[in-house]
């Protein structure tokens, strides 16, 4: 797995004379990122809302300037199912995402999460609705888990009016009262989610604001301006960065000199989590919920992950990575397979009702997709909508021609 | 109505403006437009100008297929030194090209002519997202031709600082409308370097070149098929680029890599595949800063660039030769058996700094001028090009200069085809124009 190799922070890799400043990690261990090591510490309570303990794999964290989250994680058995049951219905989403799009009922752009669920359903398992996420141009999962709705997600990507953002937006720009949404500038989102937080702070919220990017986007200077900014106000603000380890077609060893995202933030502190495991995701996001509302200013979160497709719908994603490496880490590193099996060998419930639950899955997308079919295109007048806030645009806006020019009635 | 207007108008405009309302010519001013007569052509193509029946680009008159259409292009000039005939005098070779084949070719031309130039961008080791670097890491190694981290304001910082110190440049933004983000290093930076140092930097040999792909496709929608380039006409120092065909990309990219100002070429990415020349495959420029007279007339000048150049050459073939739905459209004047006009259609080539005066010289030869970009029209090149003719060839004029851009409007995903200038609109505005 050479690609997954280099995840040890480079301050430890390099011994140039530059002392790391205080990590917790011992010189030669890994970060791990197995999706099922996890393990319950006892037995398992009887009832479905009682929550029990589970033991994370001791490498599931590493740490910059501040301590590891403890591997300890509070669970019951309904959170459990509920996230399997988020997990594969966002899988099954993202797949009839890829088959419309290849139907050519999607066009434009269109960046699938696939092997990458266990981010968006931890995330959300950790944090509620007063909450902010905003994230970058991979964001169906996101939208949904945020508020939004499977069918809300498939026809905006169709550019139908039953779409989230009513078919004007498309695939990467999908939006709710708690989401800020896709962006399709690479980076841009990140300096925006650093002002959701200084709005937070402002209004003296005890809730925090995500700010989501890609390993890739990690080099934009604007980044590096939203640290500095969020650090020198004491912003509760987590810089996560979704580390898939490629930047569309190029490595992250290829395209940054620190692959370690987390020790990014230099006075910011950080945490690198194990995002293959749903627990480690989850703990790591109470982790830097916790420490964000306590004042203790911004945390930056590297979520170790992996795409198994592409980058966009227009790249294989075999040019720049090998068939097998993908293989490996779809047959042994699944985030979904792992559950599954924390599920059945914990004994939370029967694979009988795991399968019942992959049929509903299918068929509430099925449905969303179907419904989707049926909602119209927008209507020709939505070309002048929303160009300026409603009862502030100009008196009118010019079309090709004089016949088209649109007055505005106030 | 235009003679009850409140201000007192001069005799000499009322009469302009009875003229204009019996004609039913167009004006701008929406205010007014709104009362003017419906329009003479419904907003919706007929039928058989549309849909299956449409020529496609890699069709028109505007690409050279042959070898000797390809060496007569004007202004090419071969960096040996020779003539037509080539250094061995037995005439010089072509081969068939398509747009990306022919940008590759000319980065492989000038990676193998200067040991300094460097080719780098997003995934360009790969060969880029068009294909436009396929091959060249292998032929030229990995320390010349790169990946950069997704970096625009890096990536164009970078190429300011290589050039600089006396390296040859040549960046990619991977989409023109990702080019934002380095606009600042572009315009602040790259524009204003020499005047700010005095002429001291770059130093002697620096260039920079950025390329990016500009131009709608049908579905790009807002961040993939803008068309940039107005947003540098005010940038001093700056030279913007934009090839029509495959002879000329090659050519002019060349020329940009040699040539010492910082320049942006905008490649027109539909045109990518689409468009197929016989390319000479020899070292060779075209100039900049130079228009190019793609088909002569005596009545109308149509001033394009890119990508709409092809949807003017249709314009002026259904002008020639209408179908018979267009017919009643068409005034007495401009209907068979009458000759059909002479119009002209010319490539401006380089769209910062404008080439007015040799526009504004075409312009005074016909008389009237249309303006064809697919940019929207605000802050466009089309009103500053219209601006500058006006004032410059008032007298000439027998129309208002006519403008067919896209809109005032993102570009929108779902109706992107709408946004486009399409071949109905510069024909309308063709027959405005000329019956004005």
């Amino acid at each position: 797995m050479s690609a997954l190799a280099t995840l040890r922070p480079r301050a430890l890799r390099a011994a140039r004379g530059i002392k790391p400043l205080r990590t917790t990690l011992p010189a030669v261990r890994y970060l791990q990122t197995d999706a099922d090591k996890s393990e319950p510490i006892g037995e398992l309570p009887s009832s479905s809302s009682e929550p029990f303990q589970v033991r994370l794999h001791a490498d599931s964290f590493h740490s910059y300037r501040c301590d590891t989250p403890s591997t300890e994680v509070d669970i019951t058995k309904d959170e459990l199912i509920g996230m399997y049951q988020k997990m594969v219905q966002m899988r099954r989403m993202e797949q009839a995402a890829d088959a419309l799009y290849k139907q050519k009922l999607i066009r434009g752009f269109c960046h699938l999460a696939i092997g990458q669920e266990a981010v968006a359903v931890g995330m959300e398992s950790a944090i509620d609705h007063e909450d902010r996420v905003i994230t970058s141009y991979r964001c169906h999962t996101l939208a949904v888990m945020r508020g939004g709705t499977i069918k809300g997600v498939i026809a905006e990507l169709m550019g139908r009016v039953d779409g989230m953002s009513f078919g004007k937006g498309g695939s990467m720009h999908i939006f709710t009262p708690s989401f800020f949404g896709g962006n399709g500038i690479v980076g841009a989102q990140v300096p925006v989610g650093a002002g959701i937080a200084l709005a937070q702070k402002y209004l003296k919220k005890k809730t925090v604001t995500f700010a989501m990017y890609g390993d890739g986007a990690s080099n934009q200077g604007q980044v590096f301006e939203a640290f500095n900014m969020a650090k020198l106000w004491n912003l509760p603000c987590v810089f996560t960065c979704e580390n898939n380890k490629y930047g569309m077609g190029t490595s992250a060893e290829r395209s940054s000199q620190n692959t370690s995202f987390f020790t990014r933030g230099d006075q910011i502190p950080g945490i690198q989590v194990n995002a293959m495991d749903i627990l480690a995701v989850r703990k790591a996001c109470e982790f830097a919920k916790e420490w964000t509302t306590s004042g203790k200013g911004p945390l930056v979160m590297e979520l170790v992950t992996y795409r198994y497709g592409g980058h966009s719908m227009s790249d294989p994603g075999t040019t720049y990575r090998t068939r097998e490496e993908v293989q490996q880490m779809r047959s042994e590193k699944d985030p979904i397979a792992g559950l599954k099996r924390y599920i059945l060998d914990w004994g939370v419930t029967d694979e009988a009702s795991l399968k019942a639950i992959d049929k509903a899955a299918k068929e509430e997308v099925d449905l969303a997709v179907e419904d989707a079919k049926k909602s119209a295109h927008p209507d020709v007048k939505e070309f002048w909508t929303d160009i300026y806030y409603k009862g502030t645009e100009p008196p009118f806006m010019r079309g090709r021609e004089k016949e088209e020019v649109h007055f505005y009635n106030k | 109505m235009f003679l009850h207007a409140k201000t007192p108008l001069s005799w000499r405009t009322q009469i302009r403006l009875l003229k204009r309302s019996i004609h039913g010519a167009s004006i701008d001013e929406p205010s007014l437009a709104r009362h003017s007569r419906p329009a003479r052509i419904a907003p919706n193509p007929p039928a058989e100008t549309s849909g299956a029946d449409e020529p496609s680009l890699g069709q028109s008159d505007i690409l050279l297929g042959t070898s000797e259409q390809a060496l007569a292009t004007p202004g090419i000039r071969f960096a040996d030194g020779h003539g037509l005939r080539g250094p061995t005098g037995r005439g010089r070779q072509t081969r068939r090209m398509n747009l990306y084949q022919a940008i590759r070719d000319a980065l492989g031309t000038a990676l193998s002519s200067n040991p300094k130039a460097v080719v780098f961008g997003e995934d360009v080791s790969f060969g880029g997202v068009f294909r436009c670097s396929m091959g060249l890491t292998e032929e030229f190694g990995k320390k010349r031709v790169f990946n950069t981290p997704l970096t625009e304001q890096g990536i164009a910082g970078f190429g300011i600082g290589y050039a600089s110190v006396g390296g040859c440049a040549i960046g990619e933004i991977q989409f023109g409308d990702y080019i934002f983000p380095a606009f600042d290093q572009l315009v602040n930076e790259a524009a204003k370097k020499r005047y700010g140092s005095g002429g001291s930097y770059p130093l002697a040999g620096g260039s920079l070149t950025i390329r990016a792909p500009i131009g709608s496709v049908g579905h790009g929608g807002l961040y993939h098929s803008q068309s940039p380039e107005g947003f540098f006409l005010g940038a001093a120092g700056l030279h913007v680029v934009i090839p029509r065909s495959p002879i000329q990309a090659k050519g002019l990219l060349l020329a940009a890599v040699r040539d010492p100002n910082p320049i942006l070429v905008f490649e027109p990415k539909i045109l990518y595949r689409a468009a197929i020349e016989e390319v000479p495959v020899d070292d060779y420029t075209l100039p900049i800063g130079q228009i190019d007279i793609v088909r002569e007339g005596s009545d109308l000048t149509i001033c394009s660039y890119g990508t709409p150049l092809y949807t003017c050459m249709r314009a002026i073939n259904l002008l020639q030769d209408p179908p018979p739905s267009l017919l009643p459209f068409l005034p007495e004047r401009l209907r068979p058996p009458n000759p059909a006009p002479s119009i002209q259609l010319v490539d401006i080539r380089t769209i910062n700094p404008l080439p007015i005066p040799a526009i504004v010289e075409q312009v005074k030869k016909t008389g009237r001028m249309v303006l064809v970009h697919e940019a929207g029209k605000s802050g466009g090149v089309g009103n500053n090009v219209a601006g500058e003719v006006g004032r410059r060839a008032f007298e000439y004029l027998e129309a208002p200069i006519g403008l067919v851009s896209g809109w005032d409007t993102p570009v929108p995903l779902m109706y992107e085809k709408f946004y486009q200038p399409d071949v109905i609109r510069v024909f309308d505005k063709l027959v405005e124009t000329l019956s004005y």
